[in-house]
């Protein structure tokens, strides 16, 4: 393997691709046959059948909705969606600004509402607790024997507010099946509510279930969140997790009056705890330890790192409550999108078809180079494609078929750029090996740039696309890669050995590369066109009589100065000097 | 193919040539009143006409239907929601769409009920769409974004890589031709805009450039030593350029163009209206529009934009002045003298 030679080299450079290839095709083997990865590609829902959702957020006045905060959207929303039972749903955000939702099939309304519903933080007092559970009906407590409210309540903590139908209600509650029905509608905020905050398994904690006063603090009055581990006064870092919590000035307003009421009751009272309700449900109910005047607290608790980050992340998002409205919504029928799927590959065969019947109609046997290069690059597309829908759940689109269809034409261009180069060379009069070297070196400059630009447009699409059109873009992109891969390590040293056979490096008619097509012996082909082409036919009248030539076309003369010059180029390579006897040598060979 | 190897041959040793850049003025005008031509009309037909997903609305499509009546659509939308105003097309063999106002959650499910009783079909075969009025807006502020990133990232691109800013700028004004010319073609046809048809604009951005950069790349080659040249004036070495990479121009274009026009052709007649025909019949209209502007207004802009450089000026009337000059010696003028 140390044949320094072009084919040396090209084989060497084919051996490489074929490792390439083989080695994503063994990767994607693995996965197929661990069962984790599937042999066809993923189908987008508009292939494949469901429902997509475009979602914009919708921002309280004129704020802007960070990346971070639509990240965190994204992850309440997929936790609404897993909860209400959906399977294979799919949220993402795009284009740094909306959230896309794809579900299979068709979802109920409740689905959709779940969807929509703004996330909804606020702070109650705790009135009392339960346990998890609903008590088993046979030992409820009839509703007339709970003891009525004596008082009309008078702040957020009074068990006033418990009437003797909601405390029935309270007994009858069963947490767990609330958490999954998902009936997630916003608790009153003027009103006593119930709610349940679900049990942790990490930390061993059950669930619990409240009475919560009404709201006291709205999770818009939250500044900001953030967790780390306490320290002592002395500074000495312990070795507790702690969520620090910072309230504009509203919030602090309230917060103070909360704890001031709060603090005094004694360990173990539930009105000394506050719950944090999100969605509805208590994700945190601190005890009030001391009275908190600067709106900034700590909760403590039992956190991991886990844990306490999660919560200030929640109480982050409390600071911002997006809702968002359905910017558009696409019900796409299985039927259709298999109809659509069908005729996408359908037009995609016809295409390729069409492009190697002209590729042989104009390149003749190179058209076979042509083909062969497409399929190269089409089955490193394939395996990308494969093996991304595995790693990064990627998924065709119908988009995305359109995009590769496009590809087709934009990957046999960059072997036209090629093509046409080593013709050129032939023309110089090289001989075909050498030209196949030269019009590469002139041509993978071109192939580059362009590819260059062709890439450069899918990234741009791509992050600013809306809508299922980004996979256009991409596959678009990935085309453009692996066509830059084939002409490097297939069509080019392809080529190198095609030349050193006796079909095409000797010129065979077929070969689409026949020198006496290719200008070798160019006067004989202009002669055999001097009716038709009127240049030609005064130049070859110039040669007894130039002067008339010129006068008759200005135009005619200064094209034969250029093709002379190119001859004089010629020759002066090889090492004659461009002189007046030049052209007469070339007047010669054209009366032939 | 001898005749095109002939035809071939005879452009790339500039026996036969085409007065690109020196036909500049006719090019230009041509181009103009092409551009004029295809804006009057579109503001003769009062604009463009605009998809589903700028109007706001629902639409839904009814595939594998046995009948292609109207009637049937109409009535399955009054049934459900009395005073929408339903328009019914029949789109493709088989597949009818029907596109109303915008209804609520519940009148979509209605609807779509109605037309699978009124068009005797399963629940399968009727997609539904709802658009939000703001929702192609969006698409074409981010579309709109995503044009002028591309075209300054483009241009920084290729003024490095041609080490010329003017041939970006050559380039950079004959995208906006061929955006503004493929636009008004979908204006004076009334081809619908949607989403889709605008990320097929986008895409046109990168195919005529993409032809541009290959067409520049062979003008630099030829122009590289221009200063030096004695035979040929500035730009007459861009318009051999032009001719050199003629044939490639008309390969690569045509091989682009087939696969884009066999979507087109299945999208358009067996699919109707959709992404598939969307984004094609855009890049079809493009391509053709991106390869002639290359031709016929980027080449010859970028020889226009160079002709007034000082070193160029004198070196073209270096050249024009021997080539008057031999023209009274007969043997002169075809030998070159040095």
């Amino acid at each position: 393997m140390s044949d320094k030679t072009p084919r040396g080299r090209a084989r060497r450079t084919l051996w490489w691709l074929t490792a390439l290839v083989a080695l994503l095709a063994a990767i994607l083997g693995v996965g197929i046959a661990t069962g984790q990865a599937h042999w066809a590609p993923k189908l987008a829902l508009d292939l494949e059948g469901g429902t997509q959702m475009v979602l914009a957020p919708e921002v309280s006045g004129d704020q802007q909705v960070t990346p971070d905060q639509l990240d965190q959207a994204v992850e309440i929303i997929r936790q609404r969606v897993d909860g209400s039972g959906v399977a294979e749903a799919e949220i993402a955000t795009q284009g740094g600004r909306n959230v896309v939702v794809s579900l299979p099939g068709v979802p109920d309304p409740a689905t959709r509402d779940l969807i929509q519903a703004s996330a909804n933080m606020e702070f109650r007092p705790v009135i009392t607790a339960g346990p998890y559970e609903a008590v088993p009906k046979d030992q409820r407590t009839p509703t007339k024997d709970f003891p009525k409210p004596t008082a009309e309540p008078e702040n957020g903590s009074d068990p006033n507010w418990i009437t003797p139908q909601l405390a029935a209600e309270f007994e009858a509650y069963d947490c767990a099946a609330q958490a999954r029905e998902q009936d997630r509608e916003d608790l009153p905020a003027d009103k006593p509510a119930i709610a349940c905050q679900p049990g942790d398994e990490e930390t061993g904690q059950p669930g619990v279930k409240y009475i919560l006063g009404p709201v006291e603090v709205q999770g818009t009055d939250i500044a900001g969140a953030d967790y780390g581990l306490v320290n002592t006064a002395t500074g000495v870092s312990t070795n507790q997790w702690a969520v620090n919590l910072t309230f504009n000035g509203q919030g602090s307003d309230a917060f103070r009056e909360v704890t001031q009421r709060l603090t005094p009751f004694p360990e173990g009272d539930p009105r000394k705890q506050f719950a944090i309700v999100l969605d509805g449900t208590v994700v945190s109910a601190p005890q009030s330890n001391a009275v908190i005047t600067d709106g900034r607290a700590q909760i403590t608790g039992n956190f991991s790192e886990q844990s306490a980050a999660a919560l200030a992340e929640q109480l982050k998002y409390g600071a911002l409550p997006i809702s968002f409205s359905i910017e558009s919504e696409q019900q796409i029928s299985a039927t259709l999108g298999a109809d659509q799927l069908r005729l996408g590959l359908v037009a995609g065969l016809i295409g390729l078809g069409l492009v190697a019947v002209y590729s042989f109609f104009q390149y003749r046997l190179l058209g076979l180079v042509t083909i062969a290069s497409l399929v190269v690059a089409g089955a490193l597309t394939y395996l990308a494609i494969v093996l991304l829908g595995w790693s990064d759940n990627y998924r065709l689109s119908l988009a995305g078929i359109a995009g590769l269809i496009v590809a087709i034409g934009l990957t046999a261009d960059s072997f036209i750029v090629y093509f046409e180069r080593i013709k050129d060379e032939l023309r110089h009069g090289r001989t075909l090996p050498e030209a196949v070297e030269y019009g590469w070196a002139r041509a993978k400059r071109t192939v580059t740039a362009s590819k260059a630009v062709n890439l450069l447009a899918a990234v741009v699409l791509y992050f600013v696309a809306v809508g299922n059109v980004r996979g256009f873009a991409f596959t678009l992109g990935l085309t453009a890669i692996a066509d830059l891969v084939v002409v490097f390590l297939f069509t080019h040293p392809v080529m190198q050995l095609l030349a050193h056979t006796r079909f095409f490096g000797g010129g065979h008619r077929l070969s689409g590369l026949d020198p006496s097509l290719l200008g070798r012996e160019p006067l004989y082909q202009g002669a055999g066109r001097i009716r038709e082409f009127r240049p030609a036919a005064a130049r070859t009248a110039a040669a007894p009589a130039p002067r008339r030539a010129q006068r008759s076309a200005k135009e005619a003369a200064r094209r034969q100065t250029i093709a002379e010059r190119r001859r004089a180029e010629r020759l002066a390579a090889v090492g004659t000097p461009t002189d007046p006897g030049t052209p007469p040598a070339d007047t010669t060979e054209e009366q032939k | 193919m001898s005749a095109l190897a002939t035809w071939g041959n005879e452009l790339y040793t500039g026996k036969r040539s085409y007065p690109f850049t020196q036909k500049w003025r006719t090019w230009f005008t041509v181009a103009a009143v092409l551009l004029v031509a295809v804006v009057g009309l579109t503001l003769a037909r009062g604009g463009f006409n605009l998809g589903i997903e700028f109007r706001g609305g629902s639409e839904f499509t009814v595939s594998s239907v046995g009948s292609t009546e109207t009637a049937p659509g109409e009535e399955a939308v009054a049934q459900a929601v009395p005073d929408a105003e339903a328009t019914v097309t029949n789109i493709a063999p088989g597949t009818m769409r029907v596109q109303t106002d915008r209804l609520t959650d519940d009148q979509t499910l209605a609807v779509a009920q109605n037309l699978q009783g009124a068009y005797g079909v399963g629940q399968d075969s009727v997609t539904s769409t709802f658009v939000g009025p703001t929702w192609g807006a969006d698409v074409s502020q981010q579309a709109l974004i995503g044009l002028v990133v591309f075209i300054v990232l483009v241009a920084l691109l290729m003024a490095l890589y041609f080490r010329t800013w003017k041939m970006s700028l050559a380039a950079v004004i004959g995208l906006a031709y061929v955006v503004a010319v493929t636009a008004g073609i979908y204006g004076a046809t009334g081809f619908e805009v949607t989403p889709s048809a605008i990320i097929g604009f986008l895409t046109i951005l990168s195919y005529a450039l993409y032809d541009t950069v290959v067409v520049f790349d062979k003008i630099r080659e030829n122009t590289e030593h221009n200063l030096e040249e004695t035979t040929r004036t500035f730009g007459e070495n861009v318009n051999l350029a032009i001719n050199q990479t003629l044939v490639r121009s008309i390969n690569t274009s045509v091989v682009a163009i087939l696969p884009v026009g066999s979507i087109l052709f299945i999208g358009a007649l067996l699919l109707g209206a959709g992404t598939l025909r969307d984004i094609s019949l855009a890049i079809f209209v493009g391509i053709i529009v991106g390869t002639l502007a290359t031709i016929f207004i980027q080449a010859p802009l970028y020889a226009l934009l160079r002709r007034g450089e000082d070193r160029i000026r004198a070196n073209d009337a270096r050249v024009l002045a021997r080539r008057g000059a031999g023209e009274g010696t007969p043997e002169g003028t075809e030998t070159v003298p040095a």
